[in-house]
């Protein structure tokens, strides 16, 4: 979801993609830098992101992936769901009015 | 599609994967020295920070793996791994799938090979055989065809060609061969070409003997040639007449016939030349094949219909054609409905697939008891969360792994039969071959059969797993814990294969009792202690004049061999031979097709034919040798021809015609026989001298009949002296009449050893069904069985009450499989003469041979169910 959602704004190759994801997030998510991969070529493969190799703003060859209007579809369905599921559980963890 | 076009790139996404993750290594390492990292600190880092990077490169190729193959690879696997493990199941059920797929696989390259397989001539789907539509016929004279080819414009090509037999000689090679004589267009409207030289053409036609071309097929050139390329333009000479070689066929075409091999070609208007027969002139005369291309958008029955108007045309024009009728239909026995060979193939491919039906059930039986013997394996599995699903889906992929195993040892054993039966020479010295190794068609189609019947017989005890009350299964170990008593599955399988087997029986009895009858058939002639020396004196150049005298040369000699009691000289001998004619009521003046009386065997013969054959002269004389060209025609005669031209009146002094100038006096009766083959309908035959000839036909084949009771081979060496003393270049063919008489019958013993061994395979099967029944039953009570002798029972009881239920399924069974036997008998009929199911001798046959299969199988299971020691069971 996360990536798709940084993709949506721009395509970006996966370094990038690793930092943006990274600051945005103030580094509270401390993940495995790698463990990004078996996720994007999870969603190359259910062609929701797609991937060219291209030359870099810093003149290197790298993937730059680009969401696909599947995509696109798939991360606003998430999203609500996950808004769904959020509010579900502000409900269940507020303090009961009784 | 998606899935495929990945299993392609793979390799390509993998190698993007590595690459990408190293170029991410790369640009954080450059990131971390640009922050003032050391190089190998921040390698050391970056890695770090990534993780493992086989670890994520294997996670990433994942998402591309295909996780429902690799699942059923470990079912595969595991299933493998279980029937090692029970190698007595697995080859039983292999064995008997392999038995019902062999079988099938067998016929039915037979019939395709003979039947189905289309000519092997480019586009053989627009090839059509023109015959006759009323009669029988399915020859065309040549007239006839002119007609048709010339003036019918459905076909865009029709072509005409006959057989025929000639001493080929070239130099020092001389040989007997057997070709085609074929209308110039033949190879053009084939659309066939050369391997080298070329092939001659309607153009190279120019009215009779003007194209003295020979197109020698491949292996004739390979074998009497030795591959001489330099064979075009020699000259090769067919009984003594000078053709040129033109061309050689391809390797590939062996002419237009299914069994019959062409060794050579040549233009049909130079085949009286060598044959001297005049086949072309006469518009009644049926010696042809006529086969033609259909032009495109042409149905055959718009050709019938357009070649029929023709023929009633043509029959107002010449009233030689009257009555002629056309039928357009498929070439050679495919197209022919009435053709005996593919009836009976058809009817033993129905056995075989009954065979196969048979096996499956005993496949069914093996798997539901395989299923409930895994009963307590399969409810742990249940048990510990395995599936239903799962658990079928393993059942499923041994039982195909069982059919594909099955089918291939199947198709193993029938590709080696089939190998074997294909060399097979049934025909003498005609060339024949049998297309009959299978091709791939029929493989695909055995494995298709193979594991469609595994599957469906292999989940039949699904229904067992479907139902499993886990809990009392695990306690039971055991799978099947209704009531015995129960009519189960088993019992239907069963029933299944023993009135298939009864069936099968009952086929192969019938087949083998058709078969003694047809030995003992009455022949009229008794071909035993007969030596025959047969060859066309054409081929080593008399005509029909000059052969009179030579025949009675080789007579002579013949005579005075030692030990010869009786000798003559004929054109042919019944199932050897001879010709036919069409008769004629005496006072006919107009010999046309509607005044004919019937159709004949003809046998040219010297005096005492009647006494060296056997045959029994029931009225009238013998011919002499004044009944000869100067002397009054005369003619024998057999007893339905007799009847059939004068009825009750006596033949002797009736009078018969042929045509014109071929009338005869009948001077004798004799009893009727067979002439063509043993189960052939009473037919009218005539015997007439060689000396008078029929009308102006002299004949040159020469065929010496000598009875003797010396050994053969002895009588057939002194035979082959004086025979050479005489006639030294003449190819004779010396063999004894019995053994040729029973060649003849090669087919019908091959369809009743068919038959018999699919009666074997069968009961073999049954035996094992009702054995493996009845052992089940005996186990399976044992028990009670020991509580029940303790308590008195007598032996007797003990039987019954083990043995009852497959010894009823057996006597119900055979009882229905013997009354399918006798209401299908109108099909027997079609695979074997003489014999029907209906026969009493057959159905007694029939019971005891199930009585005693009944008896194998139940004698061990009943030994054992008595030797029950009710103390040491009661103990354990």
């Amino acid at each position: 979801m996360m990536i798709l959602r940084s993709l949506r704004r721009q395509p970006m190759h996966g370094y990038a993609l690793v930092q943006h994801i990274k600051q945005r997030s103030n580094d509270l998510l401390q993940v495995e830098e790698g463990s990004l991969y078996p996720a994007l070529q999870r969603m190359l493969r259910d062609n929701l992101v797609k991937a060219e190799w291209e030359i870099s703003a810093s003149n290197r060859k790298v993937r730059t992936y680009r969401i696909t209007p599947a995509g696109v579809k798939h991360l606003e369905h998430e999203v609500s769901s996950f808004e769904q599921m959020l509010k579900g559980i502000n409900l269940v963890l507020s303090p009961a009015d009784s | 599609m998606q899935w495929l076009k990945q299993l392609f790139t793979r390799r390509q996404i993998y190698s993007d994967l590595s690459d990408e993750i190293q170029q991410h290594l790369a640009e954080k390492i450059a990131a971390l020295v640009a922050d003032g990292m050391s190089p190998k600190e921040a390698a050391y880092t970056a890695r770090r920070e990534f993780g493992n990077v086989t670890g994520i490169e294997e996670s990433g190729r994942e998402a591309w793996t295909w996780p429902r193959a690799e699942s059923i690879l470990s079912d595969v696997k595991f299933a493998i791994r279980k029937l090692k493990k029970s190698p007595g199941f697995a080859t039983t059920a292999v064995l008997t799938l392999a038995l019902g797929i062999g079988a099938n696989v067998v016929v039915s390259s037979v019939l395709n090979g003979l039947i189905l397989r289309p000519l092997d001539v480019p586009e053989p789907a627009s090839l059509f055989q023109v015959v006759h539509g009323k009669d029988f016929f399915n020859t065309q004279s040549y007239r006839d065809y002119l007609d048709y080819r010339d003036r019918d414009p459905s076909f865009s090509g029709m072509l005409a060609y006959g057989f025929m037999r000639a001493g080929l000689r070239a130099g020092k090679t001389a040989v007997q061969g057997w070709g085609h004589a074929v209308s110039g267009n033949y190879f053009d409207v084939l659309g066939v070409q050369p391997a080298f030289g070329h092939f001659f053409h309607a153009a190279d036609e120019h009215g009779p003997a003007s194209a003295p071309y020979i197109v020698l097929s491949y292996d004739f050139w390979r074998l009497h040639f030795d591959s001489n390329p330099h064979v075009l333009g020699e000259t090769i000479e067919l009984n003594q007449h000078p053709f040129t070689v033109i061309g050689v066929a391809r390797k590939d075409f062996h002419g237009t016939e299914v069994f019959f091999v062409a060794d050579y070609w040549i233009p049909l208007v130079n085949e009286s030349q060598v044959t001297g027969f005049e086949d072309l002139p006469y518009r009644d005369h049926y010696a042809f094949t006529v086969l033609g291309r259909l032009k495109p958008g042409v149905t055959p029955q718009q050709a019938t219909h357009s070649l029929n108007a023709l023929a009633a045309q043509m029959a107002k024009e010449d009233p030689k054609d009257d009555g002629l009728t056309a039928l357009v239909r498929k070439p050679g026995p495919a197209g022919d409905e009435q053709d005996p060979t593919k009836k009976a193939l058809l009817g033993i491919l129905l056995l075989a697939i009954l065979v196969l039906l048979a096996s499956c059930a005993n496949l069914a039986s093996i798997f539901a008891a395989r299923a409930t013997d895994r009963g307590g394996e399969l409810a742990i599995r249940l048990a510990i969360g395995a599936s239903r699903w799962m658990i079928l889906r393993q059942l499923l992929t041994e039982a195909v792994i069982v059919s594909i195993v099955g089918a291939a040892v199947g198709s193993f054993f029938a590709r080696l039969l089939l190998g074997a039966l294909s060399q097979l020479q049934i025909y003498g010295d005609v060339p024949t071959h049998f297309m009959i190794l299978p091709d791939a068609r029929v493989y695909l189609a055995a494995l298709a059969l193979a594991i469609a019947s595994g599957i469906l017989f292999g989940l039949l005890p699904a229904r067992q797993v479907w139902k499993t009350d886990v809990v009392q299964a695990i306690k039971t170990g055991c799978l099947e814990t209704e009531s015995f008593q129960r009519f189960a599955l088993r019992d239907v399988l069963l029933a299944v294969q023993i009135v298939v087997c009864t069936l099968l029986v009952t086929a192969s009895l019938v087949s083998v009792r058709g078969l003694i009858l047809a030995l003992h058939v009455p022949l009229a002639f008794q071909p035993e202690q007969v030596t025959l020396a047969q060859a066309d004196l054409r081929t080593v150049g008399y005509s029909g004049e000059q052969a009179l005298p030579v025949q009675k040369r080789l007579l002579d000699a013949a005579a005075s061999i030692p030990g010869v009691s009786a000798a003559a000289v004929s054109d042919g001998v019944p199932f050897l031979g001879g010709a036919g004619w069409f008769v004629y009521r005496w006072g006919t003046t107009e010999f046309l097709p509607s005044h004919r009386a019937f159709g004949a065997y003809s046998f040219l013969v010297t005096p005492n034919y009647l006494n060296a054959a056997g045959t029994r002269l029931l009225a009238g004389r013998d011919f002499t040798w004044h009944d000869d060209g100067g002397s009054p025609r005369v003619a024998i005669v057999n007893q339905t021809f007799a009847h059939k031209l004068y009825g009750d009146k006596p033949p002797v002094g009736q009078r018969f015609a042929l045509w014109a100038t071929a009338k005869y006096e009948v001077i004798g009766v004799v009893e009727d026989g067979k002439y063509g083959s043993v189960n052939e309908d009473p037919q009218p035959a005539m015997f007439i001298p060689l000396a008078q000839g029929v009308g102006e036909v002299m004949s040159t084949s020469a065929t010496i009949l000598i009875r003797s009771r010396l050994p053969q081979d002895q009588i057939a060496a002194a035979l082959r002296q004086k025979l050479a003393a005489i006639e030294p270049g003449a190819p004779f063919t010396l063999r004894s009449w019995a053994d040729a008489i029973d060649l003849s019958m090669i087919t019908t013993r091959a369809a009743v050893t068919a038959l018999g061994v699919m009666g074997l395979l069968a009961a073999m099967l049954a035996v094992t069904g009702v054995f493996g029944m009845a052992s089940y039953s005996v186990s399976k009570r044992m028990k009670e069985q020991g509580i029940r002798m303790a308590l008195g029972a007598q032996p007797v009881d003990i039987l019954r009450s083990t043995l009852h239920r497959p010894l009823l399924l057996l006597i119900g069974g055979s009882c229905l499989g013997l009354l399918g036997g006798v209401l299908t008998s109108s099909l027997w009929a079609h695979l074997v003469s003489f014999a029907t199911p209906r026969d009493p001798l057959v159905l007694a046959g029939v019971l005891f041979v199930m009585t005693l299969l009944g008896f194998m199988a139940t004698w061990v299971p009943a030994r054992r169910a008595l030797g029950i020691d009710p103390a040491r069971l009661l103990r354990e």
